[in-house]
């Protein structure tokens, strides 16, 4: 670790390739703008003195409003600055476009994550395994992640390796994001979700591939196996719900999430007054 | 019979809110038994609650305004003080249900019912003595406005002691505010008090529109106009604008829990993103309907006190309109993280980097306004200079967000949660101070005490770097917004520096309370009877302090944007009126118990359809369409005054202002 203790586990301290693009993006950005900024701060502070009623050294110009020259100059300056952040921000944008995948000669690991209230599910769909609240990826490879919601909406924010992303009841978002060394990232939903949003908090482990496939092949032999009635369970309301394993899991269950179907039936996140039409109603 | 409404809806076992409603009735009750111990009511009724004048309007609404910015601001430091305690495994003093309500008032009520009256307010004060004309172009409708926003307000307040406020943020995103999510009474609440309070501010904005297009004194073109009335006017034409996309947002989310429509729901076709979408092109306009104003403001101050015209006024024009035409087009920067593509995505952060421009060019125009002049550092100019400072740092963290790549790990976080406070208070609010202390000697006759208001502004503007620093730092760490509680104690230091601000912030209030306690005590010795304390440069210092209620004897005749200037420099000591001019009549809008009596009606229509009391709400509802159609029949809604009480009263002015 290479920065100071303020910035450990925070986006100035990226651990894989779409944060640290992140962070240069944001460092030049302010460097930029602080040039013009800088400037304008001290100006303010020193005409301000400089021109105060008592100071009869200082000029005195009491019907100067107008100067052709200044105000090009005044237009200019923030123009050009902006040209050279548009600039900026369209490149980044679609270089660091979540859906656009991470170039390495690894191919990706594919997760499904699933927001629930409140916890997290990760599938590893080419695996046939399932994770509760803690993502474990092998390091220095691409993941692929597919996204949806069960519940109300979330966002999936890694801050160590990067982007975050919405994630919304039938609907699917896709980011990719890579951790470059082993490590525990913690990650958390930053996007306001109802009362046991604070808890939604996960860790992403990083693990070297050997280790990675170890953990595969422990997660298989620990058992479990997340079916529909099991999903159904778990979509139900919960706070700070420990981290928990599937050795196996019901194909295409992501789609049934965004399909939310599975969960219309199970589970009332509260209880409806009765004469009310809504669609989530208990039944 | 009383629809949800039962004895549940007091918060009797929770003793926080239970604390909190007792001192907010008792407060009211106080007010109320002292008014009617003081036999100030016929007074208040006459004088002020059926008063179309738009002076007492403005003060009326920046009285609303500061009420309830204490409001907001005990939710405020409420929130600090359990961040500051709820790090690694405690749990702070606030449940998430209570700690959920909180922020999500805190923040309905500092945008709705602070910043909203509070630039609406100085509006009403200034932009007729501005423009040089007698009222806004309808009275009563301003009357209207004020009390319906003053309908809103009480419903907000009204939800701290019956029911709950929303716990969903103070947007209040589907499908968390949907019925299936968000079963209780607090998001009716939250929506029946904006759909009411947005009526108001819709209203207002037609006001000021027609007032400026089409009432101004002789001779004041577009182009004469102070730098103020641009900005009302921007603001007031984006009111207009956006408005009506918030009352149809708000009406679709009400029949998805009403009526069981999906519009917004997870299920049978609804989609939450449409509202998400609605309410940013609503929600980044009404920054610019705040922040423009404070421009406006800052323009004014900036130009008295360095004793110089405002530099670059056709740029401040076009500047000013096109942030209006800009705010349009940049809502989706809200919601970068949806995952609409980079090409949205970019074409969205460009557009909102391009409102940098024009807003770099007002910087850079104060900057040379103050180039050359005698400076002098009263509190409304230390307000400028602290919004200047303070400013561009918001803006520069703006445009950092505006950039997609950079707002992907900012997004939703403290960062976020600094920026736009950096940018509120130190743009909004400063502005909204310094217009307070600006032309508070206008509305009343007497001046503030410069002394407490210049400890006052020390104490908001290092409480505000003591609050909201840290939240940047905050933000980069990876600490998100609106959490009750959070893992990491590595947070905590700065958590209590936040804290430490909010507490500088809270002594800041209290020596505005003191300094406006003082400064009424003393207010015979700070009379001022010239009407123009500042030097000022605008039509609205050249009639007395208070104004009359007909603002001007005879219509100033205005050649040039710093009319008054112009006039006192011709030698002429008040505007229009020559040696011995010819009193006529001036006819006068009726005071008018309408708008007061609508607004008590809204309270009943809002309070009833929060809790399903329909026999109550159809009351309600009669009762508005009763007052309306009682208005829309009267007979004579005008009161002429005679040109004797016209000249007694000038003739007074001149023998006060030439004893001085």
């Amino acid at each position: 670790m290479h920065s100071a203790w303020l910035w450990q586990a925070g986006v100035l301290d990226p651990q894989g390739p779409i944060g640290a693009a992140e962070r240069t993006i944001l460092l030049n950005a302010t460097v930029i703008m602080l040039a013009v900024i800088g400037p304008i701060i001290v100006l303010t502070l020193v005409f301000a003195w400089w021109f105060r009623s008592s100071n009869r050294r200082a000029r005195h110009v009491p019907d100067w409003s107008y100067s052709g020259r200044i105000e090009l100059v005044t237009w200019s300056i923030p123009a050009l600055v902006i040209m050279f952040l548009g600039g900026i921000a369209w490149i980044g944008a679609h270089d660091l476009d979540p859906p656009r995948p991470i170039h390495s000669t690894k191919s990706p690991l594919d997760i499904e994550v699933v927001s629930l209230d409140w916890k997290w599910l990760f599938i590893y769909p080419d695996q046939g395994i399932a994770s509760i609240n803690r993502l474990v990826v092998p390091a220095s490879t691409p993941i692929r992640f597919r996204l949806t919601s069960a519940s109300v909406m979330n966002s999936f924010f890694v801050p160590q390796l990067g982007s975050q992303i919405y994630t919304m009841a039938h609907m699917t978002t896709r980011l990719n994001l890579q951790a470059d060394r082993p490590g525990i990232y913690r990650g958390l939903s930053a996007q306001f979700s109802g009362a046991g949003f604070s808890d939604m908090g996960f860790n992403v482990v990083a693990l070297p591939a050997s280790e990675f496939a170890q953990w595969l092949a422990a997660t298989r032999a620990r058992g479990g196996k997340l079916d529909a009635s099991g999903y159904a369970a778990l979509a139900r309301p919960s706070i700070a719900t420990p981290a928990a394993t599937f050795g196996a899991v019901e194909p295409q269950l992501f789609e049934t999430a965004v399909m939310g179907d599975a969960i219309a039936s199970a589970k009332p996140r509260v209880s409806v007054p009765v004469g009310t039409t809504s669609g989530r109603a208990a039944n | 019979m009383l629809g949800k409404l039962n004895w549940a809806a007091f918060p009797l076992d929770q003793p926080i809110p239970l604390a909190a409603s007792v001192f907010v009735v008792a407060s009211i009750a106080a007010v109320l038994l002292l008014i009617s111990i003081k036999g100030w009511w016929p007074y208040l009724w006459r004088e002020w609650i059926t008063s179309v004048d738009h002076k007492r309007i403005g003060i009326m609404y920046t009285l609303l305004a500061l009420v309830m910015l204490l409001r907001g601001f005990i939710d405020a430091i409420m929130m600090r003080a359990q961040l500051a305690i709820a790090a690694g495994g405690a749990q702070g003093y606030l449940p998430p249900e209570h700690y959920n309500q909180i922020f999500s008032a805190h923040g309905t009520i500092m945008i709705f019912f602070v910043a909203m009256p509070f630039v609406i307010g100085l509006m009403n004060v200034v932009l007729p003595l501005q423009l040089g004309v007698r009222d806004v172009a309808f009275p009563v409708l301003n009357s209207v406005s004020f009390w319906l926003t003053a309908a809103g307000a009480l419903l907000v307040n009204l939800s701290l002691v019956i029911g709950e406020f929303a716990r969903t943020g103070w947007l209040a995103y589907p499908p968390l505010s949907e019925l299936a999510y968000s079963p209780g009474v607090g998001v009716d609440y939250y929506l029946w008090a904006l759909q009411i309070s947005g009526v108001g501010s819709l209203l207002t904005g037609i006001n000021f529109t027609t007032t400026i297009l089409k009432l101004r004194a002789p001779g004041l073109g577009y182009f004469q106009m102070p730098i103020f009335c641009w900005t009302a006017l921007a603001s007031s034409l984006l009111i207009v604008a956006a408005f009506p996309i918030l009352t149809a947002t708000f009406a679709m989310l009400l029949l998805d829990r009403y009526v069981g429509f999906h519009f917004f729901t997870n299920d049978l076709g609804g989609n939450a993103m449409m509202y998400v979408n609605l309410i940013w092109a609503w929600g980044h306009p009404e920054v610019y309907i705040l922040i423009l104003p404070a421009f406006g403001v800052f323009s004014e101050v900036i130009a008295t006190f360095s004793g110089k015209p405002l530099f670059g006024y056709r740029s401040m024009v076009i500047a000013t309109l096109a942030i209006c035409m800009l705010s349009f087009m940049v809502w989706l920067h809200h919601f970068f993280t949806m995952g609409a593509g980079a090409d949205v995505n970019s074409f969205f952060g460009i557009m909102t980097m391009i409102i940098a421009v024009p807003t770099g060019v007002k910087v850079f125009n104060w900057l040379f306004t103050l180039y050359g002049g005698r400076i002098r550092f009263n509190v409304p100019l230390l307000w400028a200079l602290g919004f200047m400072v303070t400013f561009v740092i918001g803006g520069m963290t703006g445009v950092l967000m505006a950039v997609p790549p950079a707002d992907f790990v900012l997004h939703n976080s403290l960062f976020l949660v600094a920026h736009f406070h950096n940018v509120i208070i130190g743009g909004v609010l400063f502005g909204a101070f310094a217009g307070y202390t600006y032309w508070f000697p206008k509305a009343f006759g007497f001046t503030l005490d410069e002394r407490l208001g210049k400890a006052a502004f020390w104490c908001w503007f290092i409480g505000f770097y003591l609050a909201f620093m840290p939240l940047y730092a905050l933000g980069l760490m990876g600490a998100t917004r609106r959490m009750q509680h959070y893992s990491d104690s590595n947070w905590q230091p700065l958590m209590l520096v936040a804290l430490g601000g909010a507490i500088v912030l809270l002594a800041g209030i209290t020596l505005m309370i003191l300094q406006l306690v003082v400064s009424i005590r003393s207010r015979e010795r700070r009379r001022d009877l010239s009407g123009d304390p500042w030097d000022g440069r605008t039509l609205e210092w050249s009639t007395s302090s208070p104004p009359p209620p007909w603002n001007f004897a005879v219509l100033p005749h205005v050649d040039g944007v710093d009319a008054y200037w112009e006039m006192k420099r011709g030698g002429s000591d008040f505007s229009g009126v020559k040696a011995k001019p010819r009193h006529e009549a001036i006819t006068m809008p009726r005071r008018s118990a309408i708008g007061f009596v609508t607004a008590f009606f809204a309270v009943v229509l809002g309070f009833a359809l929060v809790w399903h009391i329909w026999w109550m709400a159809l009351a309600g509802l009669g009762g508005i369409a009763g007052t309306v159609l009682t208005h829309a029949w009267r007979v004579d809604g005008e009161i002429a005054i005679p040109a004797r009480t016209i000249a007694a009263f000038e003739q007074a002015q001149k023998k006060s202002r030439a004893e001085r």
